[in-house]
């Protein structure tokens, strides 16, 4: 059986898992390949044209698969977490996908949800994997082994390469050599999708910064940087974002901070305000810039606005180091 | 002490009963206007949605009229909603405002996240609080129940603006009324009152369901008042959310009458999971209302409503297979009233044409 798995949103977070665990009971995982112009048009044509950017550019990704395979995995991820939901467009995603009049094949979505506990989920794994085999032994036999190559996966973002490295087989480059350090905070569905990020890691790369994400981070320290908001934030993958940037700034751990948002993502529309204010009240140094993405983005505009950004934190910077001397 | 809460539709009635029920100072905001929603789009996140806008306006309208302290709603997703009080605080503050904030948590998140902070503002027990919502509620509900009496009135009525008057004065009595031997006679005088308009029951009216996101349903700024507009036209109209039926601890919402667990149901071919918000709801009644023979459905919401917005994507797929035509219409600050009623009317002439085929190929059939 072949199971297309198109390559957006919450791929780059645990793609190695479901790769994985498909290819050890059996199915061949075809990927949607990465966004391109033609996929993004397609995908903006056939969404609903209030949704955000990502999720528009999923849709290209299905239609990328739609003669390929047999079946499109499309898992409907509700939470990965006792206490927080992910956002309601993970909720609402394989029916989003069905409800297009493109005539897709089959979708296979089993539902995620850590608030029902450790049970359930284990239930769901099972019949995902019946799809394949009856053999219990075999799905948790290909689960583990998805988990351990996430894991494996997860090791090497936190030792400083970049999902799409790792994607693209690429090592990272070495650590501590660059001038300037820069945090990127966003989802990885916007910063590692090459083509709508505009290749922003490549670029900053090239501008002589080491790039840091929230994966480098150790999870447990994220959580603690974010449980100091006075209301427990409801949503995971914001709670990583704010954590993050909590991380960075209250550490003084990175030159400049640049916040990747897409329009108009309901979540980020509150983040942004609120990492705001409470870098500014709690004092912090590290400058940060938002740069909000959408279908529309033109390359010149954002390539000023990134060097502006690094220009001016390398003076920053400078400045900083002459008034020591 | 002087407390204020944001504006929704008549949600002054049911909060400004409570207080006075826990003797406590308040004075609602100014009703939304243009100014309101100018403070807020200028205060608020660019792309957050627009009840939140609107709260932001109203209480820096309120606050500059006298209030000090903010009563607010928490939450706990995954609807934006749950974290506004939060945003709100900071923005507030970050405009230079001192107020106290005072934010109520839903009873699922620990009844004492419920019941601490309205100790804290009204000094009363947790026994007199419970007494003051067991009270309050029904009367609430009596205000719901009128409103629904009205949309399905107001579409007969021979005189033009009959219904709304005797709304307004079946409102003022229940208002008056405070004991909940008072309550019962307001509403059934009130229903008198509404039931006793002139009416031409036997004209045939289009039937038109409402649904989409709480806010804009039950505030008349942002909906640009289309209930009544609508039954000035002769439409009746149903609407798939009553404050009670949001904010009551029952499953069951007994003003629309259809309980959570059916709309689930109901839903399920099309929408597998709840995801916040009105999305489940929105797309189960539009099911509800072709089920019921209904001729149309109006869907509206705030741009960037995630649950909303999701069901913006599933409900053609509904329409489709009901054969029910549905308008959406998403509602910013730059939504305009002629734009709306221009293309509301566009919709019910093509509802109207099209019973008006049906009826002919129905008769066509017989003969």
């Amino acid at each position: 059986m072949k199971v297309g798995y198109p390559q957006a949103l919450l791929y780059y977070k645990y793609f190695p898992l479901w790769e994985t665990f498909f290819d050890r009971l059996g199915a061949e995982v075809v990927l949607s390949g990465s966004t391109n112009k033609g996929l993004l048009s397609s995908g903006t044509i056939e969404a609903e044209n209030e949704l955000c950017l990502p999720v528009k550019v999923f849709y290209g990704h299905l239609l990328a698969l739609a003669d390929k395979v047999d079946t499109i995995f499309v898992p409907r991820i509700v939470s990965v977490e006792k206490s927080a939901y992910t956002c309601p467009k993970f909720m609402g995603l394989p029916d989003m996908a069905r409800a297009t009049e493109t005539g897709l094949p089959p979708i296979m979505d089993p539902t995620i949800n850590w608030k029902l506990g450790w049970r359930q989920y284990a239930q769901t794994i099972i019949e995902l994997g019946r799809n394949f085999t009856d053999s219990k032994a075999k799905i948790f036999g290909a689960y583990n082994a998805g988990v351990k190559s996430l894991h494996q996966y997860q090791d090497k973002i936190a030792a400083g390469a970049t999902p799409l490295d790792i994607i693209e087989g690429k090592e990272a480059p070495r650590a501590g050599v660059a001038e300037l350090k820069i945090g990127l905070a966003g989802h990885p569905y916007n910063i590692y999708d090459k083509y709508i990020s505009m290749n922003l890691v490549k670029r900053l790369r090239e501008m002589g910064a080491e790039v840091v994400t929230a994966e480098m981070i150790p999870h447990r320290e994220l959580e603690r940087e974010a449980r100091t908001l006075p209301k427990h934030l409801f949503w995971t993958y914001e709670r990583e974002v704010v954590g993050t940037a909590f991380h960075w700034s209250r550490r003084n751990s990175v030159d400049g901070i640049i916040y990747v948002l897409a329009f108009p993502c309901g979540p980020d529309s509150l983040i942004q305000s609120l990492l705001e204010h409470e870098m500014r009240r709690e004092g912090s140094t590290v400058p940060m810039m938002s740069l909000v993405i959408d279908e529309h983005s033109a390359e010149g505009g954002f390539l000023t606005r990134i060097e502006a950004f690094v220009d001016m934190i390398s003076r920053k910077k400078k400045l900083a180091g002459r008034a020591v001397n | 002490m002087l407390l204020t809460f944001p504006q929704m539709g008549h949600v002054e009635q049911l909060i400004g009963d409570i207080l006075q029920r826990l003797d406590i100072d308040y004075m609602p905001p100014p009703r939304t206007t243009a100014k309101t929603l100018a403070l807020g789009t200028k205060h608020a996140p660019e792309f957050s949605c627009l009840p939140l806008k609107l709260n932001i306006g109203n209480f820096i309208e309120a606050m500059e009229a006298g209030a000090d302290t903010l009563l607010m709603a928490g939450g706990r997703g995954p609807c934006r909603f749950g974290y506004y009080a939060e945003l709100e605080e900071r923005v507030l503050r970050d405009a230079g405002y001192d107020f106290t904030m005072v934010t109520i948590e839903p009873p699922t998140l620990g009844i004492a996240k419920f019941v601490r902070p309205i100790k804290r503002v009204s000094g009363k027990s947790t026994r007199q609080i419970w007494r003051a919502l067991k009270e309050g509620f029904p009367k609430a509900r009596g205000f719901d129940m009128l409103e629904k009496r009205v949309l399905e009135t107001r579409c007969y009525e021979l005189k033009l603006g009959d219904t709304t008057r005797a709304h307004k004065e079946a409102m003022a009595i229940l208002s008056r009324a405070k004991a909940p031997a008072e309550i019962e006679g307001a509403i059934e005088a009130g229903m008198r009152l509404i039931d006793g308009v002139a009416c031409d029951r036997d004209q045939p009216v289009l039937k038109i369901g409402i649904v989409g996101e709480f806010f804009i349903l039950l505030e008349p700024f942002v909906n640009f008042d289309i209930e009544e507009w609508l039954g000035n036209r002769g439409v009746l109209v149903s609407r798939s959310v009553y404050i009670t039926d949001w904010i009551g601890p029952s499953t069951k919402n007994p003003v629309t009458g259809t309980s959570d667990a059916e709309l689930t149901e109901l839903a399920r071919p099309y929408l597998g999971h709840f995801v916040g918000g009105e999305g489940l709801p929105s797309v189960a009644h539009t099911i509800l209302y072709a089920n019921e023979g209904f001729d149309g459905v109006v869907h509206m919401f705030p741009f960037t409503c995630m649950p909303d917005t999701i069901a913006k994507a599933i409900i053609p797929r509904v329409s489709r297979d009901s054969d029910i035509p549905v308008i959406h219409f998403t509602i910013d600050e730059q939504t305009g009233k002629a734009g709306v009623a221009t293309r509301l009317e566009a919709f019910v002439d093509l509802l109207a044409s099209r019973r008006r085929a049906k009826a002919k190929g129905a008769a066509c059939k017989v003969s």
